[in-house]
């Protein structure tokens, strides 16, 4: 099995050519559903993800209203044709994982006292996979929360780390996540252009603390550029509406 | 003048004391948590949102549909994430009727909002000369974002349909706008309001507004001479 590994950095370049801290090539629009009250599509390499965002509105079974707060639901879904193998359309142990794991990241940013008795839902698909689609549900997420109108503390930026060959990388692709040693997706939350916390910190695999330091530094460096692309999607849909409310 | 868009943890203020709509404070510092305009003067700073649901406040007026009768009110629709109530007592003029030959299920109202308790409970009150049931005319939904924009400067875009159409017009906070009068003219209203709420900018939209209601009505004036003629 060893020998099919294929060579993942060859001269210091990674398999589609990139370096070590750089990013896929990522395309953010926001506003793309008419009948949702935000969302947003987003690629990030071969990742292609919509998210969709309801609410605050009513919730529905009653018994799970707050009477102090909103309540948050957040679904990672991933379309049986997403992936290279067919997936069973429906929820399975990973998905509901992530979606946990998400909606935790969203829930300490979004002021949810503001809107108690009421829900707030999160659906993100996914309709193409590639390595790394918690990271990016959740920056679609994020940017179709604030498309919504939704108060929020602040921006969720996600960004995954690697460890390919011994190297630390950003933004993992398939094969770098499949055979690399470890993965660390990252979110943090990034208020007034600085990163101010960690909303999500996962890892899979090996590595020493050096290494993991390293990684955070990196998955900063990353979150940066994202915010950055996240940001300019959002002022690019609404710098048209500046002149009309007055 | 243009206004810069600020979005969610976008520092607006270090001064605390002036933190105002769409902004909240943390360690003496005023950040933005709603996507809008920033509309900084000498005395605050606020957030014009540019997006999201109806949340209502104190005396707005809105335009609700009632949903349920119960002994002492009716629960009324106001198309926000909370329902609000209408107390019997909130109601003039009750002249000895049962609640429901006073409104039913499915009538439309146009109340104030009276009272909004930290629950978000909301209570609505009839007590107010624009209030009213509805029982004529038109009512026509768009965005409540947009709300500002059908009413234009200072009013300027409600007058120009009252005035060039003569029909009624008042509009909800949440959205709801109740329009009544010649039918025909109404229809006109109707259009011209789904145009403001479409356009995505408003270079000369009053302008482009006054001229297709002009044609508007001249089609009308057209149709009514042909008519005329015929008979």
């Amino acid at each position: 099995m060893s020998e099919e590994i294929p060579r993942l950095i060859v001269d210091g370049k990674r398999l589609d050519g990139r370096d070590f801290d750089e990013l896929r090539p990522i395309k953010i629009e926001a506003g793309v559903l008419r009948r949702a009250d935000g969302s947003c599509y987003i690629e990030m390499g071969k990742n292609k993800i919509v998210a969709a965002v309801y609410g605050p509105r009513e919730v529905h079974p009653r018994h799970l209203q707050d009477p102090s707060r909103a309540i948050i639901r957040y679904r990672y879904n991933m379309a049986p044709f997403s992936v290279e193998e067919r997936k069973k359309p429906g929820p399975d142990r990973r998905s509901i994982e992530i979606s946990k794991v998400s909606r935790e990241a969203l829930e300490p940013v979004i002021l949810k006292e503001l809107f108690p008795r009421s829900g707030i839902d999160i659906f993100v698909e996914v309709l193409q996979a590639d390595a790394g689609t918690r990271t990016a549900c959740l920056n679609a997420a994020s940017v179709a929360l604030i498309d919504a109108g939704v108060a929020m503390r602040g921006m969720i930026t996600a960004v995954a780390v690697a460890k390919v060959e011994g190297e630390i990388v950003l933004d993992p692709m398939k094969e770098e996540d499949n055979y690399g040693e470890a993965d660390v997706p990252f979110a943090f939350l990034i208020r007034n252009g600085k990163i101010e916390s960690i909303a999500l910190l996962q890892m899979d695999g090996k590595m020493s603390a050096e290494e993991m330091k390293k990684a955070l530094e990196l998955a900063k460096k990353g979150a940066m550029q994202i915010y950055n692309i996240q940001r300019e999607a959002i002022m690019r849909k609404y710098s048209r509406e500046e002149e009309e409310v007055e | 003048m243009t206004r810069k868009i600020v979005m969610p943890g976008d520092l607006v203020s270090t001064n605390p004391r002036a933190a105002g709509y769409g902004t909240y404070v943390e360690n003496g510092k005023v950040y933005a948590k709603i996507l809008g305009l920033l509309d900084k003067s000498d005395t605050g700073v606020r957030i014009i949102p540019l997006k999201g649901r109806y949340i209502p406040s104190t005396g707005d007026i809105v335009i609700g549909i009632v949903r349920e009768v119960t002994a002492n009110g009716w629960v009324v629709d106001i198309y926000s994430p909370y329902q609000a109530f209408l107390p019997l007592l909130e109601y003039p003029e009750t002249r000895n009727r049962k609640v429901n030959e006073i409104l039913d299920i499915g009538d439309a109202v146009i109340a104030k909002v009276l009272n909004i308790d930290p629950k978000m409970k909301v209570t609505l009150t009839m007590k107010d000369k624009v209030c009213r049931p509805v029982r004529v005319g038109r009512i026509v939904a768009i965005n409540p974002a947009r709300v500002p924009r059908v009413i234009g400067k200072k009013g300027s875009m409600i007058r120009l349909l009252k005035s060039e159409l003569g029909v009624q017009i008042i509009v909800g906070q949440n959205g709801l706008i109740w329009l009544n009068g010649d039918r025909r003219k109404v229809s006109i209203a109707e259009e011209a309001i789904y145009i403001i709420e479409a356009e995505a900018h408003t270079e000369g939209l009053t302008d482009r507004i006054t001229e297709f209601i002009k044609a508007k009505k001249g089609e009308l004036e057209n149709e009514r001479r042909n008519t005329q003629a015929n008979s």
